[in-house]
């Protein structure tokens, strides 16, 4: 076992979803109108909507998803923390101030509060329903993935406590108490990342770290002769270079009865060793964590620097460092990074995961993840593609745009989206941080990397795994809030208020939202449970990706082009959502999902964001200007 | 209809203004990071070049984090005059 259930951490996660519960009956006794439902009144301060920002926005794929990403891939992972902060730029420089001047509640009223065309209604709304959705999943998936080692329950489980919870958050009292929650979330997650990196950067960094009082297994490497004999002769030879081991790289040996498998790399003598971790798949489905069940704790946690370098010499640890010398350090050393081989040997599958010395430079730089050197131009297009979905997405998420419309004045949208980029930023620069302390520090879960930063965190003791833990559970909450609100206003009043053009009393209407919350709540309870094990980054990426492809080119058109029509926006959404999600649905990453081989996919890329963001723009291009004669043309904003 | 503002806002004789100074200030900030991102996918061996200590990659990822931070003081600056300035009689 990596981690085991603490009751200070089932105590911490109790404590909090109480107070959050308490904060959402309070507010809720006092909200009653659809204003307050779906915008807190338009009152809401903008430094504390600004902290609401960050909390909506640093969720489970930036804190668990990017410092896992840079623990195992290091510069790559902080890439997507360089891309989503960027993509705050264009939301504060372009999309900041109109948003609050045309919108009311949801971002279909700021698309269509020139038109009032039934196509924009209705299109846009289905925009907003599908990226909250999308997005939504791996929400509810890193629910599930946290909920099993803090308390010890199963996937369904917390993806239903996280779904029950933040249906009764949102259906009590909207958008009020979901933003003071963010508020909270946003601030304790800054201040205690803040907390984990000071003690990370006084640690420092050793070749032989010790967590909680436990000290780093020790890798020994060993030699063998041409004809595979062990320099230690209590280890004999299982499966070897001739078997399907053997043609992987790999040999598997026997000490007292126990196995463990070992790269071999061919010198002048005969072959160096180094020790493996590995998963075996069994016929029946049996998984063995290193030759044992997993509750045995045989597979334990990884990440260490092989050979470290302060200031030009060797040590074997640095001590308490400040942190540019930090990343100095690991620049000048070398990291044992983990590869991964599939063996099939027979019906058994095995999962070997191996050393990769790296040097640090090559940490600190893009590529590891990333195919960028040597890459084809398919391979170079993919990598330009995502940071140009990354950069063009965050403007365009609905979650995010109806929180313009809780602040009462366009100095205060503009201010608030201010404090979000000093809050995101500071805390993007601490996920390089956190990342990398767990890539040297030996708490690398190799089946899951998402836990890198909470189980960074138990390397200094049980309080503050439960604090981070307990955060990171809040950090979904806070985000499946905002994006139930988002959708459930996309559905009373985008489509049942607007387009359907239902009469509602003000009551009917926070009714119908808070009823809408509910079914999308259990429409997110529901995925959550099916898409369990699928990886989470991966879904963020398709909303993102659908969002820079189906919303931005509309907002951003309609704000700066003096021709966009009705008819225009229309069909600029509607071939954003069919070409992104078109082009997802038969990618290799995709093929992948389904189980079929990825090479089969029909285009070679998984970042559609370059080739649907360009199309959403021509087809509302040329709509608009086959359709200047009709009364619905729109004007810019200035 | 539902559209409009959820609430009642001023006139705003800053908004032409506030929009050139925002689109010049997302030109800049765009042509930076789509260079960072050109050079990762042309030449990504020079991102370990050791600049100030650190590889160029890390000032790079510094950089684009401070100069949205620095950009957006300096646009809510501007901005802020602009409306003190302009909305005098509104």
């Amino acid at each position: 076992m990596i981690y085991a259930q603490s009751p200070l951490a089932i105590g911490l996660f109790i404590a909090f979803v109480s107070f959050v519960l308490g904060l959402s009956f309070y507010l809720g006794r006092k909200k009653s109108s659809a204003s307050s439902y779906y915008a807190a009144g338009g009152n809401v301060h903008w430094f504390t909507n600004g902290i609401a920002f960050a909390g909506d926005y640093l969720s489970a794929a930036s804190f668990l998803g990017i410092c896992g990403m840079i623990a195992t891939a290091g510069y790559d992972g902080w890439m997507y923390s360089i891309g989503y902060l960027a993509g705050w730029v264009v939301a504060l420089f372009l999309v900041a101030e109109p948003m609050k001047r045309l919108g009311k509640y949801t971002f279909t009223d700021a698309l269509d509060s020139k038109f009032n065309s039934k196509p924009i209604q209705l299109t846009a709304a289905i925009s907003t329903l599908m990226v909250s959705v999308f997005y939504l999943i791996p929400q509810m998936v890193g629910a599930g993935v946290l909920v099993q080692p803090l308390l010890g329950l199963p996937h369904w489980v917390g993806v239903v406590i996280v779904g029950v919870v933040v249906t009764i958050i949102v259906a009590t009292a909207g958008m009020a108490s979901t933003t003071y929650v963010q508020f909270f979330k946003g601030a304790l997650l800054l201040i205690m990342s803040a907390v984990v990196v000071i003690m990370v950067l006084f640690r420092g960094l050793s070749t032989t770290p010790v967590n909680n009082g436990v000290v780093y297994h020790d890798f020994k490497p060993m030699t063998a002769t041409e004809s595979m004999v062990i320099s230690d002769p209590a280890y004999s030879v299982v499966a070897g270079l001739d078997t399907a081991f053997g043609k992987a790289g790999f040999v598997k040996l026997a000490k007292d009865g126990k196995e463990s498998i070992w790269k071999f790399e061919k010198t002048d003598a005969g072959y160096n060793l180094e020790q493996t971790l590995y998963v075996t798949t069994k016929e029946d489905g049996t998984k063995l964590y290193n030759g044992a069940a997993k509750e045995a704790g045989e597979f334990f946690p990884v990440g260490h620097v092989k050979e470290l370098r302060m200031n030009g010499k060797d040590v074997l640890t640095t001590g308490a460092v400040g942190p540019l010398a930090y990343l100095s350090a690991i620049k000048d050393s070398t990291i044992v990074l983990w590869g991964k081989k599939y063996v099939v040997d027979g019906h058994e599958k095995t999962e070997v995961f191996y050393q990769k010395p790296t040097p640090g430079t090559r940490v600190l730089r893009p590529g590891l993840k990333f195919k960028v050197d040597n890459a084809t131009p398919i391979e170079t297009f993919n990598f330009v593609s995502l940071m140009l979905a990354l950069f063009c997405g965050t403007a365009a998420l609905p979650h995010i745009l109806i929180r313009y419309y809780t602040v009462p004045s366009q100095a205060a949208a503009r201010k608030s989206t201010i404090v979000a980029i000093a809050a995101i930023g500071f805390f993007y620069i601490l996920t390089l941080f956190l990342g990398v302390g767990a890539m040297t520090t030996g708490v690398i879960n190799l089946t899951d990397n998402n836990m890198s930063a909470p189980l960074l965190a138990l390397s200094f003791g049980v309080v503050l795994f439960a604090v981070i833990s307990s955060l990171a559970f809040a950090t979904v909450l806070g985000t499946v809030s905002g994006l139930i609100v988002a959708a459930s206003g996309a559905v009373a009043h985008d489509l049942m208020d607007n387009f359907l053009d239902i009469k509602m009393t003000e009551d009917g209407k926070v009714r119908a939202g808070k009823i809408s919350a509910v079914v999308v709540g259990c429409i997110a309870i529901f995925l959550g449970i099916k898409f369990e094990g699928m990886n989470v980054s991966f879904l963020v990426g398709w909303a993102f990706a659908v969002a820079a492809s189906a919303n931005l080119p509309a907002i951003l058109m309609l704000l700066f082009w003096s021709k966009t029509t009705a008819k225009g926006i229309a069909a600029s959404i509607t071939v954003g959502i069919v070409s992104s999600l078109g082009l997802i649905l038969v990618s290799p990453d995709m093929y992948a999902v389904y189980g079929l081989i990825p090479k089969d996919a029909p285009i070679s890329f998984n970042s559609p964001a370059a080739i649907s963001i360009p199309l959403s723009i021509l087809a509302l291009v040329i709509v608009s200007l086959m359709t200047q004669n009709d009364v619905n043309r729109g004007h810019a904003v200035e | 209809m539902g559209h409009g503002p959820a609430v009642k806002l001023g006139r705003d004789d800053a908004a032409a203004y506030k929009t050139k100074l925002g689109v010049k200030m997302f030109v800049v900030y765009t042509i930076v990071y789509f260079t960072f991102i050109i050079i990762n996918a042309t030449n990504p061996k020079s991102m370990e070049t050791v600049v100030m200590g650190q590889t160029a990659a890390v000032i790079w990822g510094f950089g684009l984090i401070g100069l949205a931070l620095v950009q957006a003081v300096i646009y809510n600056h501007l901005c802020t005059k602009a409306e003190s300035e302009m909305n005098k009689g509104v």
